[in-house]
């Protein structure tokens, strides 16, 4: 009974945790990126709103939460209300899995520092990754403008085509590392010093990068939001805090790719040269370390996500497609193919 | 081991009632002025001739079954993926011809022009 109590205290305090600390990053990744894309376009960026326009986030999330919710004539009003809530339910379960730091000792029981810790961690995270798309289609096709339906269909269709090549080269980490489970990948790259799998797995990283970029719409994949051609997308209808949901669930995604990609690919919350200069899983103040390096990995790979929205230009729709199949699709085999026969030789 | 899956449960609710309020709370706060030009869809400033509900391109169904096709090839792939230490080179020569049959089933699908976009 005790037991049981525990286990759901700890899960409460987990999520709410876990929610807060993302709608936060959400809030602040978007301030981080207007002010870096304002750097990199030689403007302010925000400024005006607390100092340095840090404040900036709560105006925005407030002024959206105050705003008419105009919901159009013709839209079936429950999967309309339904599919932001879809998106944003979405993003949020999506981290549950990603170990943020090392355990810790609390009340006489290791707790782990992710909501759970479960033996089919992958599996479980590219289901709930799938099931994204649900929250975009919905939305776009209920909300019975021509804009949106096209704007969801193409965001659809992209996405399930780079999920493929996403999923195969999270395959190639699985074969490597033997398990499913995240904390087992954190524990496979660091047990001989150096080998993190960006080095061991150098093209299941870029195609992990690239299947991440297009799985959250962002630059040069958002196509979706080709404001020339399509205005905003499949939430071109949707005003307010329902749009905020949707923009909310764009950002969380990010940070959870990014949270992804420090766990597969960085080594998780080990920090560089553990293992051969010295050994931080027992030093003293090793959890908040842990924490520190990975949210400095998850940082630099947002970044990157700004970097190259400054830089690159959006893709044409055929060449998105063309690339996704003709190109990430066979590389991310072949990726494949040879690390598993690197594996059984050894 | 069904424990470990407590926490997942728990966060389902705290998300999903986290988001549904998100939702409700939009009927409460905020002004509400409805007039007819504000409830039609939003078509750039023109008037609505057409009907917004039409058909779309059969292009995108094509690309959704690819998707299936492969995407089951993905899952069929995990469980294989975590055995192959313990399967060693016969695992992995299995695994070849499995993909050498999806190639010829992706060949096709290349030559027939299902995966061009004009």
């Amino acid at each position: 009974m005790r037991d049981a109590i525990d286990i759901i205290a700890e899960s409460l305090i987990k999520s709410v945790v876990a929610i807060g600390f993302l709608f936060a990053s959400f809030g602040y990744l978007t301030y981080a990126e207007r002010k870096i894309l304002g750097r990199m376009q030689s403007r302010y960026g925000p400024n005006r709103v607390g100092p340095f326009g840090l404040l900036q986030p709560l105006a925005d999330g407030l002024k959206l939460l105050l705003k008419e919710q105009v919901t159009p004539r013709e839209v079936k009003t429950f999967v309309y209300l339904a599919a932001p809530a879809i998106s944003i339910f979405v993003a949020l379960m999506a981290f549950a899995i990603v170990p943020v730091g090392p355990p810790f000792f609390l009340f006489g029981k290791e707790r782990i520092m992710a909501i759970a810790n479960v033996n089919i961690g992958l599996l479980y995270l590219v289901a709930i990754l799938s099931l994204g798309v649900y929250g975009i289609v919905l939305g776009s096709w209920s909300s019975a403008n021509r804009y949106s339906l096209l704007g969801g269909l193409r965001s659809s269709a992209q996405m399930i085509s780079y999920e493929l090549s996403l999923g195969l080269a999270l395959i190639a980490v699985v074969v490597l590392a033997g398990t499913l489970s995240p904390m087992g990948i954190v524990a496979a790259q660091n047990q001989t010093g150096m080998s993190w799998f960006f080095l061991l797995q150098p093209i299941g990283f870029l195609l992990f990068a690239i299947g991440g970029f297009a799985e959250t719409n962002r630059a040069p994949f958002d196509l979706a939001e080709a404001e020339q051609e399509l205005v905003a997308g499949y939430h071109t209808e949707y005003a307010g805090m329902r749009f905020a949901l949707y923009f909310a669930a764009e950002y969380i995604n990010m940070v959870t790719i990014s949270a992804l990609v420090t766990t597969l690919f960085l080594g998780g919350w080990v920090g560089i040269g553990n293992g051969i200069f010295f050994n931080i899983t027992s030093a003293p103040w090793a959890q908040l370390i842990g924490v520190f390096w990975f949210l400095f990995k998850s940082a630099a790979f947002l970044f990157l996500y700004i970097w190259i929205r400054a830089t690159l230009p959006r893709l044409r729709y055929d060449q998105l497609m063309w690339f996704g199949w003709k190109i990430l699709l066979p590389v991310a085999v072949l990726n494949l193919v040879v690390t598993a026969l690197y594996v059984s030789l050894i | 081991m069904i424990q470990a899956y407590v926490p997942l449960l728990i966060l389902a609710l705290v998300a999903g009632g986290f988001a549904a309020s998100n939702i409700l709370i939009t009927f409460v706060v905020g002004p509400y002025r409805p007039t007819r030009e504000k409830l039609s869809p939003y078509e750039s400033g023109m008037t609505e001739i057409v009907p917004p509900r039409q058909r779309f391109p059969i292009k995108f169904y094509v690309i959704a079954m690819l998707f299936l096709l492969f995407d089951i090839e993905a899952v069929s792939f995990y469980p294989w993926s975590i055995l192959l230490r313990s399967l060693h080179f016969a695992g992995f020569i299995e695994m070849l011809i499995f993909v050498a049959i999806l190639l010829v089933g992706f060949i096709y699908v290349w030559k027939k022009g299902a995966l061009d976009w004009e």
